[in-house]
């Protein structure tokens, strides 16, 4: 068993599985990944390569949608 | 209302080369609910409804997000980059917009101060560019400067939606000449974006001419908002007809209605 990594999510850090993928980080949070655009690191990641993309030690993520706004 | 009740003397608003329905837009925010918004919208007659792009909040219920009170089928989300205030910021708020995958129109605000959220032109017309050159249809708020707004539409901007008075603050339409110059000057449409308070403020803003409006708090700030978004619905179109119709030149002495012959003796 590989030790597990910290990513910084929205600005807190959260422990996750060594490898996990960006989809199992919003599977992990309960969000349904065709309501959240995710940064990873500054770049985009795009829906199709949620699941491809895996994450890393001290990765950055912003998950963020649509709220009320003028 | 439609073309054909207006004689077939307006043209429908379009932007970007996207046709809508109603030349009121209107913003989500503030509301005191999700219900209220919903049956606030649903009475402006609003297509184009304005959505922020912010983190999920991983502490709270899902249902936050917009998409579970709003049918993008049913309206036009048109994304801002409020809060911005750096071109940078703009620009990468604009790319999460984009890829939520509902359009590639963006409302463009980089603000310049906190206490009067008036936009840094200069930022604006650098994040205008960059968008644009991106593929995106920039609908840019700005304030009713004349070069800025020919800036605008030089850097291609789809629309540019100079203010009425400052974001909130319910004054109401504090330059009607500046805002005219910009709709006689420019090409693209002007879509009047924030500080109209009440429906005469709407009604006397569209008189200007300009192709549209764009407002969240005095709906989401009135005691009724649904109320009120039914007397904006009205505004608006009034205001635009009033337009087409073209109003009496204004006179500083009185002439009479009435017949001066005829009168007894």
């Amino acid at each position: 068993m590989t030790a597990p990594i910290t990513v910084t999510v929205n600005g807190s850090d959260r422990q996750l599985a060594a490898a996990s993928s960006l989809l199992d980080l919003l599977a992990a949070l309960e969000l349904d990944p065709r309501a959240v655009v995710v940064e990873l690191n500054r770049e985009i990641v795009r829906r199709p390569n949620l699941e491809a993309t895996r994450l890393h030690d001290g990765d950055s993520l912003e998950l963020v949608h649509f709220v009320g706004g003028g | 209302m439609s073309t054909e009740d207006r004689g077939g003397v307006d043209q429908p608003l379009v932007i970007g080369g996207r046709t809508f329905r109603s030349r009121l837009l209107v913003g989500t925010g503030k509301y005191a609910d999700n219900e209220t918004m919903v049956r606030a919208i649903e009475a402006s007659g609003a297509e184009v409804v304005t959505v922020a792009v912010r983190r999920v909040d991983l502490d709270r219920t899902k249902e936050e997000g917009m998409l579970y009170h709003l049918d993008p089928k049913r309206h036009f989300l048109l994304a801002n980059t409020a809060g911005c205030y750096t071109a940078d910021d703009a620009v990468r708020y604009a790319r999460l917009a984009r890829e939520a995958g509902f359009n590639e129109f963006i409302k463009l605000e980089v603000i310049g101060d906190q206490e009067t959220l008036m936009p840094d032109v200069a930022g604006l017309l650098e994040a205008a560019a960059i968008l644009v050159r991106e593929g995106f249809q920039v609908m840019a708020y700005t304030n009713e400067d004349l070069i800025t707004a020919l800036r605008l539409e030089d850097a291609g901007c789809a629309a540019v939606m100079p203010l009425a008075s400052p974001i909130g603050s319910g004054l109401g339409l504090i330059n009607p000449y500046a805002v005219r110059t910009i709709k006689r000057r420019l090409s693209v449409p002007v879509i009047v974006d924030a500080g109209v308070g009440t429906a005469s403020d709407a009604c006397v803003t569209m008189e200007q001419g300009v192709d549209g409006i764009l407002m969240n708090t005095a709906l989401a700030a009135a005691e009724r908002p649904v109320l009120m978004a039914t007397a904006m619905r009205h505004a608006v179109e009034s205001g635009r007809l009033a337009y087409l119709a073209g109003r009496m030149p204004r006179r500083e002495i009185a002439v009479p209605s009435s017949p001066t012959t005829g009168m007894l003796d």
